[in-house]
């Protein structure tokens, strides 16, 4: 009796001491933590345990990252850096310049993603020529969304040029509706300035601006001319802007107080979520002007030891940039995939013609990084142009000014 | 051994905490003074590389804005939170009969957090919401009180949260003044017919000196490290038109990625309380001296 109650001690023991399967392991570090993100970041979750993984969550809320961004840096100054972090844009070559980014090259070449992801967003995914992150969607900064009966109503068709928005939200202000919706927080105030920009700089002087810091542009007569029509955008907008979520300010649009809004394309999802209907409630054209500004979110690989952990990040790398989650999960998020051969045949319209767009401006090179969502440049440097973008925006400062401005703090950021 | 015991169980009773002052408090100042030397960005580095950080800190329009608005915050508040406390105080102090309800509820937002005293007046004072609305809803069309939206007053809206939030508590510390001041002297005046005005500014006020002291360094302390109201009311905006050295330094350190900045203004914010603190111990240890 005392024996045998041993032996089935001693056997539960064993099986707990027993170590847990061995198989793919990863921790991520994200902050989708919100509605429709975090049920996207549970697809990625559920397809890492069907292949056999053991995924370990840590999510970390707040300030758009910033709060996951403080946690990571105290666990890789720690040496204890988690799996794979969502990282974007130049943050990643920054990491890697840190020297704790791992390659994983080998993964990214059996799947050929070369030739499935359009070269400029590769490009972010790369470490001095080798692989170090794996890109999850396409978010398009700038399209413009409007309330389709208040365009009706007033007879206004969607802007094809800046003439033609002028014109339109003149003509709105004139009828006493608010032309413009927009929530003044500095980030905010950054896109609706790098929507503008593109239209008047063109696809080479943007690039030139905000990816290069080419002084001359920065100072250029059409630098000028962007912050004349950001004086005139501030005109468009009603009393009540300053500090509004940009959720709100699409609620706006959708509730027919404010005909356009200047957003990226997850404003698209408040729109779907209120059950309105893409090209019969709203409508979403691109800005005026020629060129595509993307914002692609990524997970970036970080240097683990243990082959379980290399094996849970091969893993990973390769089910993020597959197909299947391609597709589900920016169904969920409201952008398109960041590979270029996925069915579109679920998305709605707006989705087709982000695509379409990519491709064709992929093509001729003006498919081009959003400064204001941390694509383009630096922490320091993106943070300094914004500062300028929302100092002219919010005072009575004038183009002159502000694009002096502009330079000093650009150079000053270096 | 007892008495060896007697004499050192104080020291080592305070040997943890000092030394967990001495690291977590001098040692981090030190190390920040060190950073700030640095061009540290993303993750600290410690080739030191001269005073460039404080160079950009002092070419930065922003920090400039952010300076000014921590005069223009500190003086209007320890002012205004001084000088409505010490009245407050006065009044309650004429032998009322609910002393004690009103004396509560003017101590009350004292215990509020600022994040909870942010929110509710960024309501009170937002146009279409609070205070400009209702006001207008009540037949004053040309009303208007738009502080908090406008960059040129916004400052001013977070200086009325503030001395709410404060003045309370100051009257608080001035009623305890009034109570401490010889009844004898007081009753002596009124026997000599002086007029209860002369009696507060020649009598009272004069001997209140150390509690002014107090309620002065007090909020000037909050006046310096208040963060959590302006992210609360305004966020730092309209633009940056409120933003306070404390919430450029967390802009930089934590959304940037830009630390070798952070850590010179945490510097120079560091230098600006001394600036305050200093003076003031000397002129307690030199009392002390006579």
């Amino acid at each position: 009796m005392k024996y045998t109650a041993f032996a089935a001690v001693s056997a539960v023991a064993l099986a707990c001491a027993a170590p847990a399967v061995a198989g793919p392991e990863a921790e991520v570090l994200h902050w989708w933590t919100s509605g429709g993100e975090a049920k996207s970041a549970a697809v990625l979750q559920q397809e890492f345990a069907d292949n056999g993984g053991t995924w370990t969550d840590m999510p970390v809320a707040g300030g758009g990252g910033d709060a996951a961004m403080t946690a990571l840096r105290a666990r890789v100054l720690s040496g204890n850096a988690p799996t794979a972090v969502q990282l974007k844009g130049p943050a990643i070559q920054e990491w890697y310049e840190e020297g704790v980014l791992a390659d994983i090259s080998s993964v990214a070449e059996a799947e050929g993603w070369g030739d499935v992801l359009p070269g400029s967003i590769a490009e972010h995914m790369k470490c001095e020529g080798k692989w170090c992150a794996a890109p999850v969607n396409v978010h398009r900064v700038d399209w413009i969304w409007a309330n389709a009966a208040l365009l009706e109503a007033n007879g206004i068709e969607m802007p094809q040029t800046w003439e033609d928005f002028n014109a339109a939200a003149d003509k709105l202000m004139a009828a006493g509706i608010t032309p413009l919706a927009h929530g003044g927080q500095a980030w905010q105030d950054a896109t609706v300035f790098e929507a503008v920009a593109l239209g008047f700089l063109g696809p080479e002087d943007f690039r030139k601006a905000f990816v290069e810091l080419d002084m001359d542009t920065l100072k250029s007569e059409k630098m000028t001319a962007v912050f004349d029509q950001m004086r005139k955008m501030r005109g468009y907008v009603d009393a009540n802007f300053p500090g509004r979520d940009w959720n709100l300010a699409t609620s706006m649009v959708m509730n027919g107080e404010a005909a356009f809004q200047i957003m990226g394309d997850w404003a698209k999802g408040e729109f779907l979520a209120a059950g309105k209907e893409p090209g019969k409630d709203f409508l979403c054209a691109s800005v005026p002007g020629d060129g595509f500004l993307y914002n692609v979110d990524s997970f970036a690989m970080f240097e683990v030891d243990g082959e379980d952990k290399q094996a849970g990040q091969d893993l990973l790398a390769k089910l993020i940039v597959g197909p299947k989650f391609q597709e589900v999960f920016n169904l969920n998020k409201g952008s398109i995939p960041a590979r270029v051969d996925v069915k579109l045949d679920a998305f709605d319209t707006c989705a087709h013609l982000s695509a379409k767009d990519m491709g064709e401006s992929a093509d001729n090179g003006s498919l081009l990084p959003s400064y204001a969502h941390g694509m383009a440049l630096r922490g320091a440097q993106a943070g300094a142009i914004t500062d300028v973008v929302t100092a002219h925006f919010n005072s009575e400062m004038s183009s002159a000014e502000a694009v002096q401005m502009l330079a000093d703090a650009v150079a000053n950021s270096l | 051994m007892t008495e060896w015991l007697e004499r050192h169980i104080p020291k080592m009773v305070l040997a943890p905490s000092f030394a967990a002052v001495l690291v977590f408090v001098y040692g981090f100042i030190a190390w920040t003074a060190w950073v700030s030397l640095t061009r540290s960005r993303l993750l600290p580095k410690y080739e030191i590389d001269g005073l460039i950080q404080y160079e950009r800190l002092f070419n930065a329009p922003r920090w400039d804005t952010a300076m000014s608005n921590l005069f223009v915050f500190g003086t209007l508040f320890i002012l205004i939170s001084m000088v409505l406390g010490l009245m407050l105080a006065i009044l309650l102090d004429q032998k009322i009969r609910t002393e004690g309800v009103l004396r509560t509820i003017y101590l009350y937002p004292m215990a509020l957090s600022l994040i909870v005293t942010g929110t509710a007046w960024k309501w009170i004072m937002n146009p279409g919401l609070g205070l400009e609305a209702m006001v207008r809803g009540w037949g004053f069309e040309s009303f208007t009180f738009d502080w908090v939206i406008n960059p040129d007053k916004a400052i001013y809206a977070v200086v009325i949260a503030g001395v709410w939030q404060a003045s309370g508590f100051v009257m608080a510390l001035f009623l305890a003044g009034l109570r401490g001041v010889d009844g004898e002297i007081i009753k002596a005046a009124q026997v000599d017919g002086i007029p209860a005005w002369r009696i507060y500014t020649a009598i009272i006020i004069p001997s209140m000196a150390p509690i002014f002291l107090s309620a002065f360094i007090v909020l000037a302390h909050l006046a310096i490290k208040s963060f959590d109201l302006v992210i609360a009311l305004t966020g730092g905006g309209p633009g940056y038109a409120t933003d306070l050295p404390a919430t450029y330094m967390y802009t930089m350190a934590f959304s940037r990625g830009d630390i070798g900045q952070a850590a010179s203004s945490a510097m120079v914010m560091m230098g600006v309380v001394f600036a305050i603190i200093v003076p003031y111990l000397y002129s307690e240890l030199r009392a002390k001296h006579d």
